[in-house]
């Protein structure tokens, strides 16, 4: 099997003012993987996501995605976004937009498909997610879940290549937490592309492919979750999953 | 909510603080000149509909809703244009939202009656063809149309600013461009935010129709003005006062409603 890289972090540094938050990070994705970033708050982890995605712009390193630098020059930054879906810790749908409009806002002015299109890729999500009856909801009707869910069908509907998921089950109350992991289950399943951020380790250990642990702005460890989670090579890994296990996260 | 008992409170001490206020000024010392000068009946009517010698209250109110209606369109337009100039990033734009920034703080600062006696009284002298010979009324409408576009652009600003950046983060995420993010996610939810505050300028700008009469126009406040000078009776102040509130109060409570509509449409049955 010949894996076809669609994501080369090489070497990226951000800093915010005068506190580094990456501090020369590597991370290679293949199509198909499923990688999670696990690591304290504030080790650097939605700071990668963001850099990804150009919602942050990185001081230094190269960012390639499907082949191409999107680091510095990108011509077009929206069409970039629209093939890399993300989703966020506090789900942040649109309020004042019901679940169906939620959804079809991207595919319709992003990707301009004509409204029956995009309400029809919007209906199959929703029905194969089992949330066809909250069409017409606006998410402040919604549990935490339910509304993570609408969030995780409204990056699907924009089909894109690889999803990034920022801590998505971290403001979820824990019975509304399975639901969320269950989809993202299914997703990577059916060979979803996913970098994940999270705090879930019995989850990243059971759908990732790779775990990689990102301490201070580094990625200080990585590789299959047996090893990582069995025998961590790095005294700091040592420790983090140890205080993961102390507080019975794992 | 009030139950029947809240409803009985309420209304016997309203009933109570009228019947209160009208006994104090029943027994002050000029309650006789005062009903006379300001509440005689003849007085009142005569003013409200006009004589042979006085012009009627209620028809020069007529212009001021006319000057109100127009000049709230140009604001609302006008002023959303500026916020979102204001709104534009990138150095290149300095120059554009500068010009917007002096702007508002230029017809923020002076008085609305200084600036109607400038446009007033001042474009007309300058000969330009096109914009010389209008009459006074599209002056003032001109007038209110600058100050006023300058403290709502201010409000629709903030509720621009209000909208959490993670929304943006969230519609740029989906690829939209910041200006379809601008008009699809953040304005709809700034609108609404910005209603009250908005329709709260808008009551203001209703009163002020009325320094409009400064450059001669007979709208409802110089009608009365006329009417107090002729028959040396104040009932037509009275009057003016009352037209006022009467079109003042359907959109305050026409403000409450939205602001209600819109929190039960999205928050009905919410269970948190």
């Amino acid at each position: 099997m010949t894996a076809e890289r669609i994501l080369e972090v090489a070497g990226v540094h951000k800093s915010f003012d005068k506190n580094k938050v990456l501090d020369g990070v590597d991370l290679d994705l293949d199509r198909h993987e499923v990688v999670c970033l696990i690591g304290a708050s504030g080790s650097g982890k939605s700071t990668l996501l963001r850099c990804i995605n150009l919602l942050e712009r990185v001081d230094e390193g190269d960012i390639r995605f499907e082949g191409a630098s999107i680091a510095r020059e990108v011509k077009d930054v929206d069409r970039l976004r629209s093939r890399i879906g993300m989703v966020f810790q506090a789900f942040n749908l649109f309020p004042h937009m019901n679940v169906m409009h939620n959804i079809t806002l991207g595919p319709e002015e992003a990707l301009g498909l004509d409204r029956r299109e995009a309400k029809e890729r919007a209906e199959a999500l929703l029905e194969r997610f089992g949330l066809s009856d909250k069409s017409e909801e606006y998410p402040d009707r919604l549990s935490g879940g339910q509304q993570q869910r609408v969030a995780i069908v409204r990056a699907l509907a924009m089909r894109p290549q690889m999803l990034l998921l920022d801590e998505v089950t971290s403001a979820l109350d824990p019975e509304l937490v399975a639901e969320v992991l269950t989809l993202i289950r299914e997703l990577a399943e059916e060979g979803m592309t996913m970098l994940i951020a999270t705090h879930e380790m019995g989850f990243a250990k059971d759908i990732a492919h790779r775990v990689a642990f990102l301490d201070a702005g580094k990625i200080l460890e990585e590789g299959p979750p047996a090893k990582i989670f069995e025998e961590p090579e790095n005294e700091r890994t040592r420790r983090f999953l140890q205080r993961i296990i102390a507080a019975g996260r794992l | 909510m009030m139950g029947r008992r809240g409803v009985l409170i309420s209304s016997a001490s309203t009933v109570l603080f009228i019947v209160l206020v009208g006994v104090v000024i029943a027994l002050s010392p000029g309650a006789s000149i005062v009903r006379e000068r300001f509440f005689d009946w003849e007085h009142l009517k005569n003013s409200l509909l006009g004589s042979s010698t006085t012009p009627s209250v209620l028809e020069a109110f007529v212009l001021n809703i006319k000057i109100f209606t127009i000049a709230e369109a140009f604001i609302l337009v006008i002023a959303l244009g500026i916020a979102l100039i204001r709104a534009v990033p990138g150095p290149v734009f300095f120059p554009l939202r500068m010009v917007a920034i002096v702007y508002t703080d230029i017809f923020r600062g002076i008085p609305l009656i200084l600036v109607l006696y400038m446009i007033g009284f001042g474009v007309p002298g300058l000969g330009l063809q096109f914009l010389s010979s209008r009459s006074d009324v599209t002056y003032g409408i001109i007038a209110l149309v600058l100050v006023y576009s300058a403290y709502v652009a201010e409000v629709y600003r903030a509720g621009i600013d209000s909208v959490h950046q993670s929304q943006i983060a969230a519609a740029r995420s989906l690829g939209l461009s910041r200006w379809k993010a601008m008009r699809y996610v953040v304005l709809p939810q700034a609108v609404r935010r910005v209603i009250p505050p908005l329709l709260n300028d808008f009551i203001g700008l209703q009163k002020d129709t009325a320094l409009v009469s400064v450059l001669g126009s007979v709208e409802a406040a110089r009608a009365a003005q006329i009417y107090a000078a002729e028959q040396f009776n104040y009932a037509s102040y009275v009057v003016a006062a009352v037209l006022f509130v009467l079109i003042t109060i359907p959109l305050a409570r026409f403000t409450d409603h939205l602001i209600v509509r819109d929190r039960n449409r999205r928050q009905a049955g919410a269970t948190t």
